[in-house]
């Protein structure tokens, strides 16, 4: 085994109460670690990341005189910062220091703990060898750009670029759709207060839009992300309008002459309930007050041949029918990632006839059907016009469901309760809700459930089996059949309805793969944005600098996506006015009397890192553009690239620890 | 392509007009089929529930015979047997253990399966690969103002197949529609008609035929078609009974698609099985 003389090693391993201790004899790691050579002191202790377990290694250090430290616990990712800054309290450069991960990697996956015995004593033998080779560096600090980017103008994106705003900070806010709001901006009322979404949001609305501070890029994307944390370069698509954003009043003269003197192409608003126009606003409150065309649908894109009778009812010259997508490049220090969700397709789930029966509607088609300022002026009429007499509310479509999703929405349960209210409200029809449980936990939940069981709601606890037009008496002729077990009377029951609704569950938005991707963030299995810690970080990412708040992270609803929303901007204030970031110092310098000026590796470089100085004839590696992914030190012909932390010796002699006793 | 075919028992006993007219109607249309050799019966549902190991191992003895007859693909039109096939299949694709057992005693009289050869339903092949438009190229006589029922059954489709909409289908109602008639749309295509209940709980067995005959009558249907030999039988062999003892005459004919195709491409009765069935008087004039 590699020695190196002056190294004096001391060895910890940890417990983590039973994780470690039940499945790794940490006694008998700790007495053959004591054996290996370097080693000065080898000790085992219930938890390492305790403040006595750390106060444990100052005063070791102390006493028996160590220059390295060996930690063997959990995964770095959780506490190889805790170990970094002990051992630097004791004295010793942090760099010092190895953590060997002998929980996820050895407890945490085997059965045998004979064998996972000796697994961790094969990990801790190659930290100790690697470590005595360790060499002592600096962390580089570099400073935050403190300006911010907000991927999402929904009810979260929305907040959190109001509280980053008004903190003085400058926000780029983009939204991919023509106006802000996301689904807020659709619901008729919110729960449990039964207070209007829009007296509520519009406000937020146009405080964005008039906020200095704030830079709405709507009708935009993300295209291209690039940089390390507080240093973020971004290119935003903003997509044609054709219409000069700065122009228009949104005095919406042109939608009343476009050639098309019917609106005939679906309302994606109106979630296809209603009709518009190729020249449209989606509705009357959004944000900005732009018009746009839809170049799919308008006659000038499709033939040619269009009189432009839009362009030419504007008094203010604001079309522009040769638009083209425009890049737009920003610098941040930070990124707010406020994505959103998709609601369930209820196509998915065939056997409630979503789609084959006009009159199953899915709860969005509902929230507009109630709304005012929907397709309906707010009557609740079936796509016969006809009222409905009698309504069933069917629960956890799309979720809680071995078929689809299987994890719980969330807002699903209180959404149908706020609907079933508002039903009753609108048609005094009889009103059925379908549920598996009742989920209501939240301030004042619970006592709304109540009031609708005071307010003659019905409710029958089972998972409805199917919806279908089979009548098998009068009573049951021309309605909906909706068959259920009912689980409290141990019957199956058919109940007679003129209108379903289906309570679609919360996923993943659509293009939740990509925005992770590009974000360079993971997902959790089903596909939601996953947070650093779901408990201690949980709007923070394991990429630095990149926070998430609202749906896109887990199905929530809007006291909770505005709350998280706060808790993202508050992460990314304290580091914007912490100032500096500290870097890790494992990247790759390059020795210039080894390097012949081949070039190799800058093409080999993903991070755009190196340079050629032509002067010199070498290449240069700028440090503060370096991930260390060692990409260039393979690629090297000359040996002349060295990589901190990732040295020859360290790696090899790690190497050689791990395979020879 | 070489088209084997597996009857199973059904076909070459009550469902004697399936086979006849299905065989018709694949000449007609130009596909030689060629009968799998010694085949054995393929266990239906019921051995499947009583000891599945021995039900797998039957059934896989027709698909090491299939591959050892060197053929792409093997027709099995009974809906019993083709789900039972199909879940062998899947068995022995996901499961090595299974696989590896099933495969070790097809060896002991030189057989083996490795899903070479592929499973297929007739309605499958005629709507997915023939396609409707060839399909009404071969009609002579129109079914002009016929109502069609489309009646699939439960196992037909589900829950192993994938060749139809499992919750909607529709192969039937596309052929039934090549042939000019004009299906009606009813939501118990997939309903069950109580399998071998008729025989062993009686009133519920009918009751369970009685609706669907029920339902076909009362959204206009003139005939109801299905792919199943035993659905076959209890709707047509039952339905007297049931128009009796429950008072309402649901009386309707019900034919296999097959006998509904060869109508209209023409094939004189006698070699549809027309004349086997047990309510001849209900057939269509």
């Amino acid at each position: 085994m590699p020695v190196n003389e002056e190294a004096r090693v001391g060895f910890y391993i940890c417990h983590c109460g039973h994780n470690i201790a039940n499945m790794v004899d940490v006694t008998a790691v700790a007495e053959y670690a004591a054996k290996l050579p370097n080693v000065v002191l080898s000790r085992d202790y219930k938890y390492m990341c305790s403040d006595p377990g750390q106060e444990m290694i100052a005063k070791d250090v102390e006493v028996f005189k160590l220059n390295r430290i060996v930690v063997a616990s959990c995964s770095p990712l959780l506490h190889e910062n805790t170990f970094r800054t002990a051992t630097s309290k004791a004295g010793i450069n942090q760099f010092y220091f190895q953590m060997v991960n002998i929980r996820e990697n050895a407890s945490w996956v085997h059965e045998d703990k004979e064998m996972a015995t000796l697994k961790a004593k094969d990990l801790v033998r190659a930290a100790i060898s690697r470590v005595v080779f360790h060499k002592a560096l600096e962390k580089k600090k570099v400073p935050v750009n403190p300006d911010v980017l907000i991927v999402g103008g929904g009810i979260s994106g929305i907040s959190a670029a109001l509280t980053i705003a008004n903190a003085g900070k400058k926000v780029y806010l983009v939204e991919k759709e023509p106006t802000i709001g996301g689904y807020m901006a659709k619901f008729d009322k919110t729960f449990p207060t039964l207070d209007c979404a829009a007296c509520i949001l519009t406000p937020k609305m146009s405080a964005v839009l008039k906020h200095p501070g704030i830079t709405l890029l709507s009708y935009s994307e993300v295209s291209a992300v690039d940089g390390y944390v507080g240093n973020y370069h971004v290119k935003v698509t903003r997509k044609p309008r054709y219409i000069i954003e700065e122009k228009c009043v949104g005095c919406f003269a042109c939608i009343d002459a476009c050639i098309f003197k019917e609106a005939k192409f679906s309302d994606e608003f109106n979630e296809g309930l209603s009709k518009r126009k190729p020249v449209y606003i989606p509705f009357p409150q959004a944000t900005p007050q732009v018009v746009l065309i839809d170049d799919k649908t308008c006659i000038h894109f499709k033939t040619g041949k269009c009189p432009q009778t839009c362009a030419k009812a504007c008094d203010r010259n604001a079309f522009d029918f040769d638009q083209k997508p425009v890049v737009q490049e920003l610098e941040v220090g930070t990124i707010l990632l406020c994505t959103g969700f998709q609601p369930f397709d209820a196509a998915r789930a065939p056997y409630y006839g979503y789609g084959r029966y006009s009159n199953v509607y899915t709860s969005l088609e509902v929230e507009r059907l109630v709304n005012a300022s929907g397709p309906t002026g707010g009557h609740v009429v079936l796509r016969d016009k006809s009222k409905p007499k009698s309504i069933g509310i069917i629960h956890c479509v799309g979720s809680r469901d071995e078929k689809t999703n299987k994890w719980c929405s969330r807002v699903c349960c209180m959404y149908s309760l706020k609907l079933a209210h508002l039903l009753k409200e609108h048609t005094d029809a009889e009103i059925y809700n379908f549920y598996i449980d009742m989920r209501t936990p939240g301030k004042g939940y619970e006592e709304f459930y109540d009031k609708l069981l005071n307010e003659g709601v019905h409710f029958i606890r089972g998972r409805v089996a199917e919806v279908s037009d089979w009548a098998i008496n009068d009573h049951e002729k021309g309605k909906l059949v909706i068959r259920v077990e009912d689980t409290l009377i141990g019957m199956v029951r058919r109940i007679p309805v003129d209108m379903v609704v289906l309570a679609v569950g919360i996923e993943p938005g659509k293009d939740a793969q990509d925005i992770r991707r590009m974000f360079n963030i993971s997902c959790s299995n089903e596909g939601f944005f996953l947070e650093r810690h779901p408990k201690l970080a949980p709007v923070e990412t394991f990429t630095d600098g990149i926070y998430i708040a609202g749906a896109c992270q887990g199905p929530r609803d809007i006291p909770d996506s505005v709350a998280q929303a706060g808790a993202a901007a508050a992460q990314a204030l304290a580091l914007i006015d912490s100032g500096f970031v500290e870097l890790e110092p494992n990247t790759a310098f390059i020795t210039e009397e080894l390097c012949c000026g081949c070039q190799v590796c800058i093409n080999m470089c993903p991070y755009h890192a190196i340079t050629f100085d032509d002067g010199k004839g070498k290449s240069h590696i700028n440090e503060a553009l370096c991930k260390g992914c060692g990409t260039c030190v393979a690629a090297c012909g000359s040996g002349a690239i060295t990589q901190n932390l990732f040295e020859d010796q360290q790696i090899l002699s790690e190497i050689y620890g791990l395979l020879v006793e | 392509m070489k088209y084997l075919y597996y009857p199973g028992c059904s076909l070459k006993s009550s469902g004697k007009h399936y086979e006849i007219s299905l065989l018709a109607v694949l000449q007609k249309l130009g596909i030689e089929v060629e009968e799998l050799e010694n085949w054995n019966c393929c266990g239906a549902t019921n051995y499947m529930s009583i000891n599945e190991n021995y039900a797998l191992e039957i059934t896989a003895r027709n698909l090491g015979i299939a591959e050892k007859q060197g053929g792409d693909e093997v027709i099995v039109p009974c809906a019993a047997c083709f789900m039972g096939f199909l879940k062998t299949q899947k068995y022995m694709e996901s499961e090595s253990g299974i696989r590896d057992r099933v495969n070790q005693i097809l060896n002991h009289s030189g057989l083996s399966y490795n899903g070479k050869v592929q499973i297929r339903h007739p309605l499958d092949l005629l709507v997915n690969q023939l396609g409707a438009d060839a399909l009404t190229r071969t009609v002579e006589m129109p079914l002009k103002d016929l109502k069609v029922a489309s009646y699939y059954g439960c196992q037909l489709i589900r829950p192993y197949a994938t060749f139809d909409d499992q919750w909607n289908p529709h192969t039937m109602d596309d052929i039934a529609r090549a042939m000019g008639a004009t299906p009606v749309d009813w939501p118990l295509k997939s309903r069950c008609c109580s399998g071998s209940m008729t025989s062993t709980m009686t009133d519920i067995g009918l009751r369970m035929n009685y609706v669907i005959l029920k339902e076909a009558k009362s959204r206009g249907a003139d005939v109801i078609i299905t792919a199943c030999p035993l659905c076959q039988f209890n709707l047509e062999c039952f339905q007297g009974k049931i128009s009796r003892k429950l008072k309402d005459d649901v009386r309707i004919p019900v034919m296999y698609f097959t006998q509904l195709m060869g109508l209209a491409m023409g094939i004189p009765a006698k070699k549809l099985g027309l004349k086997q069935m047990l309510s001849p008087s209900l057939v269509l004039n």
